[in-house]
């Protein structure tokens, strides 16, 4: 409707395939409800009245990792809760994308001991970096433009993910 | 055959260890045995919980905790006496302040330093904030357990504000580390008090608006009158404090009780209810609120001037312009940083009321200038304890209600 309008009586819009299909995909994301420590409290923040994470077609979190396709890490991941992270991420239908939200999802953060996975990379293959201890809301609403970013960028050919 | 079954169910848990955790009833499969979380929206972080059920009824409820367990006590152990305030916050994560000021003043009785009046008024009302900070949260996740996303979505409203006024003082939203041993990390900036003051100005407004969309509300009612009773003398029992406690009648608040930070030089009231219930625990922190409002009101009016950190030269360290002319200033300085403060040989625990709980400190003191063991008393842990109690015989629907009323952090409970 809006782009005929724009377009006016052309009737016809050339794509590529690929084009359509990565702008499908990063236009509507849907994350995993799954937060961890302190970065969930931010994440929530994220999605709630003043940041809106739904201006970017997110708003609906997936209480279950079958329905999502992107899984924010929020918070530290210890030992204990590392197979069950891995478990989750197996769970996701392909295609599937990861962002480390805060610096312990990242790389440990000030939890440089023997319970904390020192970044969960280590468990799953990561997308987007988010830093801060916890980061701001805005600087999630950028993990996630990037990772839009990098989705419109995807060869549909060669999505060989882990 | 039956213990076949279940060792396909639970694989990580041994026959012997099951045996333990449910009733004969489930090893006979008559009842049912399900798994809730730890990836769950409505145990409020990583909570596992192993139901054991009579169709729709809960027979029986064991949490198995440690998903977030951070080690954050081991690396206390490992830092300096003012290093470990970062790591304070992190434990729990809706009230970083609370557990600041928990820190800071049992470190200070260790050193037997004082924080100077103001500082001690600006940690109350910052305390205070955070309180209400986390109780709207509180409000939010646990009205979203029971479906009410408006309530949701303006209970962060409102939190935002409050974020705002902690940005203002220390660049941070949530982690501040504002305060220190020996009183805060600077002085609150000019705008500090008009920010506050408007926030003050807007809330009850605000709570008004909670209490029309649930206190009558018969949905609400219905959902949670009756739920989750604990009794006085359970509660006693099995180690309940804070507005759980509260509910069930008995005005019990560290701030009254044992009085720290001159809580003692403000007036206000320790709101009780009666049953002990989730609809009780509800009312109670609601009430709660409003007093936080009151006694940040009485701060303000009353804000004394003067120093923020105490002058104690054990703790503070000399101020920057005399590092250019004083040798021993520097010496000193230098010293602080490096190997920090060292209390005597000792040990202190030290309470505050933070908004789950008794939250508590104990630092164990070598005479170094690191602690030898340092233990927090997390309210969230002695609450989950009592989950079992409040939840056995009620529905699996009602167990929502019952996470979300006990207000727990699983940061703080896992550590």
């Amino acid at each position: 409707m809006g782009l005929e309008s724009r377009l006016g009586q052309l009737g016809v819009v050339t794509t590529t395939l690929e084009q359509a299909v990565n702008w499908a995909r990063s236009g509507s994301l849907w994350p995993m409800l799954f937060g961890l420590a302190c970065c969930a409290i931010e994440m929530m923040a994220t999605q709630a009245s003043r940041y809106d994470l739904s201006r970017f077609g997110m708003e609906l979190m997936r209480a279950s990792p079958r329905q999502s396709d992107l899984m924010i890490v929020a918070g530290r991941v210890s030992r204990k809760m590392a197979p069950v992270l891995r478990r989750l991420y197996d769970q996701m239908p392909e295609p599937k994308w990861v962002i480390a939200m805060g610096d312990c999802a990242s790389c440990g953060g000030v939890f440089n001991n023997y319970a904390i996975v020192q970044g969960v990379d280590e468990i799953v293959p990561v997308d987007v970096y988010v830093a801060g201890c916890p980061p701001r809301p805005e600087a999630l609403i950028h993990g996630i433009m990037k990772l839009h970013e990098k989705i419109r960028r995807e060869k549909l050919v060669e999505t060989p993910r882990s | 055959m039956a213990e076949a079954e279940h060792a396909t169910q639970l694989t990580e848990l041994t026959w012997q260890q099951l045996r333990t955790l449910v009733s004969e009833r489930a090893l006979t499969g008559e009842t049912m045995l399900l798994n809730m979380g730890p990836q769950h929206p409505s145990t409020h972080g990583v909570l596992r919980l192993l139901l054991e059920l009579d169709g729709e009824t809960v027979v029986n409820v064991a949490p198995d905790i440690g998903f977030l367990h951070t080690g954050i006590e081991k690396s206390c152990e490992h830092r300096t006496y003012q290093k470990v305030i970062p790591l304070t916050d992190r434990i729990d994560y809706l009230s970083p302040l609370s557990n600041n000021l928990a820190y800071c003043l049992a470190v200070e009785r260790l050193m037997d330093v004082e924080a100077p009046p103001r500082a001690q008024y600006i940690r109350v009302i910052l305390a205070e904030l955070t309180r209400l900070a986390s109780h709207l949260v509180w409000l939010a996740t646990s009205a979203l357990d029971l479906a009410a996303m408006s309530v949701f979505l303006y209970c962060f409203r409102e939190r935002e504000q409050i974020l705002d006024i902690f940005e203002l003082c220390s660049g941070q939203r949530m982690m501040t580390s504002f305060f220190r041993v020996g009183g805060l990390w600077r002085d609150v900036p000019e705008e500090f008090e008009e920010a506050v003051r408007a926030f003050l100005d807007y809330l009850p407004r605000r709570l008004d608006e909670y209490e029309e969309m649930l206190t009558e509300n018969p949905l609400w009612k219905d959902r949670t009158i009756g739920i989750g009773v604990i009794t006085q003398e359970q509660a006693i029992q099995w180690g309940v404090t804070g507005p759980s406690l509260r509910a069930t009648g008995i005005a019990w608040d560290l701030r009254k009780a044992m009085p720290y930070s001159s809580y003692d030089h403000f007036d206000f009231e320790v709101p009780v209810g009666s049953n002990g219930d989730v609809y009780d625990r509800y009312r109670v922190r609601l009430a709660e609120m409003r007093q936080s409002l009151r006694i940040i009101r009485q701060a303000l009016d009353n804000l004394p001037g003067g120093p923020v950190r105490t002058p104690d030269r054990k703790v503070t360290p000399p101020p920057k312009e005399e590092l250019a002319y004083s040798m021993e200033s520097l010496i000193h300085h230098f010293k602080l940083w490096t190997e920090g403060f060292k209390p005597p040989e000792g040990e202190v625990y030290q309470a505050v009321e933070s908004p789950r709980g008794e939250f508590g400190v104990y630092i164990s003191s070598d005479g170094s200038g690191k602690p030898r063991r340092v233990h927090f008393r997390a309210p969230s842990f002695v609450h989950l304890q009592a989950l079992p109690l409040m939840a056995k015989g009620g529905l699996v629907a009602d167990l929502v209600a019952i996470i979300g009323s006990i207000d727990i952090v699983l940061g703080e409970a896992d550590r």
